[in-house]
């Protein structure tokens, strides 16, 4: 019963108290930056969901064997190599959205919530755990891209994945899009406004000053 | 000579690896606490960005791009390896970084100890490696676009100004993070919150340059 509890907690827990954009600040630089829309931040939310639970299940398994020394290049090799074959994957079935990402589903070999994740859990768990871990620190990831780019693409561009939300009669009466949502310091300002809504609802996360 | 100077220029103000593409963030926003450790890992990222760019430039025009092997003979003349760009990019950046950080440490002690994690750190560091994927977009472009990177010149000049922006605004914000301390913010958006509004009304500034033409 114990053992279940510790692997609720292990899926559970990058969704909100231990989020690792909005608490553990890992995978910044990437989760900005496609969020101008939902249909990308959907995309990389769930390729980066893969590659952390996959990459976390390949070196807990090689856990025991890796040099202590060398441990750091053997898990960029292996992200790298998950990360080329989801890129692949998406020019072959989603070409327009690998356009779209462009250099980031690259540097989701350098997303610090692979790093961080495969040095602070998977070097030392079972594969099991490990996968569990990755994919909730992946779906607690892309929930966050995911309130961005929705907040951006509504408030930019009117629009859903796409389909036009704001009626046209309102854009007749006036109503204009917020240019100002489509800039990258806009997504910067958003993730504020979440982590201080975030804070604000668990105490126990706010820095003490 | 003239297009380097541009590609420097617009890669400082206009192309911001920090305000206008993300790059860096997370020791960005973790070494910006005060201004002195901000310019030594500005400085660190500047020096890797200036060594590991222009080796990964002759990779991808003499290695991996399609038909760059015809050097090699006949046979190897329609080889497309461009799919492998990820992993070489990576390991030309985590060879390098090793390298560096032993030379530091053998050269200047007191900047390794000053420098700490963060120089094995700048192996992970997006900058270092959108830096890599950006000039293999670049690269690729068409030699009349304003934004090709068509010599090892222009790539060095990409590398300095893209490294010299970094550095520029992670001593911006560090400058700006030590005068917060002094301030009264409330409580949910202490530290990384207020961080974060702070970077995305840096941005807002940046934007000023953007119709910059050179």
């Amino acid at each position: 019963m114990k053992m279940n509890e510790e692997l609720k907690n292990t899926l559970l827990g990058p969704l909100s108290k231990n989020n690792p954009i909005a608490v553990q600040v890992l995978g910044i630089c990437s989760a900005l930056a496609v969020t101008v829309e939902l249909k990308p931040a959907l995309v990389m939310g769930i390729s980066v969901t893969i590659i952390v639970a996959l990459a976390n299940v390949v070196i807990s398994l090689i856990r025991n064997t890796i040099p202590n020394s060398v441990r750091i290049i053997v898990q960029l090799v292996v992200v790298a190599a998950l990360v080329t074959i989801v890129s692949e994957f998406l020019k072959a079935f989603a070409f327009d959205v690998s356009v779209q990402l462009s250099v980031y589903i690259g540097l989701i070999i350098t997303n610090c919530i692979l790093m961080g994740r495969l040095e602070a859990f998977a070097m030392s768990n079972k594969p099991g755990a490990a996968f569990l871990d990755g994919l909730g620190n992946g779906f607690g990831y892309a929930m966050i891209l995911v309130f961005v780019a929705f907040v951006r693409e509504l408030f930019g561009s009117g629009s859903l994945l796409g389909f036009q939300l704001i009626p046209q009669s309102w854009y007749e009466a006036g109503y204009v899009n917020n240019g100002l949502m489509m800039m990258p310091s806009m997504a910067m300002i958003l993730l504020a406004c979440f982590i201080w809504i975030h804070r604000s609802l668990d105490k126990d996360l706010q820095e003490k000053g | 000579m003239e297009n380097a100077l541009s590609i420097f220029v617009r890669s400082i103000f206009v192309d911001n690896m920090i305000f206008a593409y993300f790059l860096g963030m997370c020791s960005y926003l973790a070494v910006s606490k005060n201004v002195k450790t901000s310019i030594g890992l500005g400085i660190a990222v500047t020096f890797v960005l200036l060594i590991t760019l222009p080796v990964n430039y002759l990779l991808e025009v003499h290695v991996l791009r399609a038909g760059a092997l015809s050097w090699l003979g006949e046979n190897f003349a329609n080889l497309d390896l461009s799919y492998l760009s990820f992993i070489l990019f990576i390991a030309v950046i985590a060879a390098i970084v090793q390298l560096v950080e032993m030379i530091v440490e053998k050269f200047s002690p007191s900047l390794y100890a000053s420098l700490g994690i963060f120089l094995p750190l700048i192996a992970v560091n997006c900058a270092i490696m959108g830096g890599a994927l950006f000039m293999q977009q670049r690269a690729g472009l068409e030699p009349s676009d304003p934004k090709a990177l068509t010599s090892l010149v222009d790539v060095i000049a990409y590398a300095l100004g893209s490294g010299f922006g970094w550095v520029l605004a992670i001593v911006g914000l560090a400058a700006i993070r030590e005068k917060l301390e002094y301030s009264d913010v409330p409580a949910p958006l202490r530290g990384l919150g207020i961080t974060f509004i702070t970077v995305g009304l840096m941005a807002l500034a940046f934007l000023c340059f953007s119709g910059l033409k050179i």
